[in-house]
């Protein structure tokens, strides 16, 4: 088996984009549901 | 009398070695009751296909291949990922999203918490090509059919030591998070009270809740609509009201069945040639630097919204966020407890740990975006 060190950083491009792109869905996600809570409770 | 021993002949120490580690996940399952539904099937297949020439998995001879029956179950329900999509309907009619519907900004730290899957992916990718990497970091997901699904799409060569991993660590959540959070806390944010205000969610916000959620993620995500499609319309069936029935049929026959054809499925992975290697050991640690890593990130990113918070959050619900559900909310529960026997965590922390399974299912279908 193989070490390759740099593949490391190399990826971290990976893990800054995947977590950016994880946040952003659950925050469209918790606005979409604030939303439905505010329309379907309203009077 | 040859016909006695001739098979006998062909036993070699690493199938004895398979029956010990079978034994020791048996032994688990039983004795610590340790995800007993998945590692008893898990242990005593790996004893089945590490017998000489056993007859469970399928032989060439002479040339000829001789069908194994947990090998058709393999090719009938794992590589085509069936098994696994079809636990998720009975999965998603388990799940109470109430409690994360009353306070969905708790949703966020179920996406800090995936932290580990991807510092994994970064530190796998030293060992191993990117696709076994990527299936790798995702026994992070905490989240066993997330995990066989997107191992099985990128096509890598360690499922059965990526299923182990993914199961026992899940079942080791109570050992492995408890260190973690104390080491990143004070005992004062431990003390932190987050009193629960219960509020009314609409039949209809929950009803709606799973099928707005896998359009959104279907749209960013396409690979993982299979995933949160299947797991939401388990939900749906439960929420909807007209199918008590058919959800309580998915929460327990359909979820029970294919967990047992699943467990004894997936041993027929572990074969001594394929199991027994150094990458199973380097496998193993990977999955417990994922499962860390995932619970400090939920941590600290509570921690880094409490500097601007005036309502601070009691930091260990973002120990919650990793999909171990609900062992991981009641953790977190429990050690709140320890702290202050009036601080009562339980709806926040679940409501984080269903965040976690969304969010885990979403990672997936990110990995699957960014290496298919």
């Amino acid at each position: 088996m193989n070490i390759n060190p740099m593949a490391f950083i190399d990826n971290l491009y990976y893990m800054g984009v995947g977590m950016l792109c994880i946040i952003i869905v659950m925050a469209v996600i918790i606005a979409v549901t604030a939303f439905l809570n505010w329309i379907t409770t309203r009077k | 009398m040859d016909i006695l021993y001739t098979n006998l002949l062909d036993l070699n120490w690493q199938m004895l070695v398979m029956w010990a580690i079978g034994g020791i996940l048996i032994y688990l399952a039983i004795a610590k009751e340790m995800e007993p539904t998945l590692l008893l099937p898990i242990g005593f297949g790996s004893i089945i296909v590490n017998l000489p020439n056993s007859g469970a998995i399928t032989q060439i001879v002479d040339g000829v291949a001789e069908h194994g029956a947990l090998s058709v179950l393999f090719d009938a329900g794992i590589s085509n990922e069936l098994f696994p999509l079809i636990l998720f309907i009975g999965i998603g009619a388990m799940i109470d999203f109430g409690p994360l519907l009353t306070n969905p900004k708790l949703m966020i730290f179920g996406a800090a918490a995936q932290f580990g899957i991807f510092f994994t992916l970064c530190v796998a990718s030293m060992f191993f090509d990117i696709n076994d990497a990527a299936s790798i970091a995702i026994i992070g997901a905490a989240d066993g059919p997330t995990s066989i699904v997107v191992a099985l799409k990128l096509g890598s060569k360690y499922l059965g030591a990526i299923m182990v991993a993914a199961y026992s660590y899940m079942a080791l959540v109570p050992i492995i998070q408890p260190p973690i959070i104390k080491l990143l806390t004070t005992k004062k944010e431990r003390m932190i009270r987050m009193p629960y205000e219960p509020k009314e969610v609409k039949k209809i916000t929950k009803i709606l809740f799973p099928i707005i959620i896998t359009v959104i993620t279907g749209l960013i995500a396409p690979a993982s609509v299979s995933l949160i499609g299947f797991l939401m319309f388990g939900n749906l069936i439960r929420e909807c009201g007209v199918l008590n029935s058919l959800s309580e049929t998915a929460q327990k026959v359909l979820a029970n069945l294919i967990t047992i054809f699943l467990g004894i499925t997936i041993a027929s992975q572990m074969q001594a040639e394929n199991f027994l290697c150094k990458e199973t050991l380097l496998i193993l640690g990977l999955g417990l630097v994922a499962f860390i890593f995932d619970t400090a990130g939920g941590v600290l990113f509570a921690k880094l919204l409490n500097l601007f918070l005036k309502k601070k959050i009691n930091p260990m619900i973002g120990a919650a966020g990793i999909s171990a559900f609900p062992m991981s909310g009641r953790i977190v529960h429990k050690m709140g407890l320890q702290e202050d026997p009036q601080n009562f965590l339980l709806m926040h922390s679940i409501g984080v740990n269903v965040s976690g399974q969304i969010a885990s299912v979403i990672a997936g279908g990110l990995i699957l975006n960014f290496f298919m």
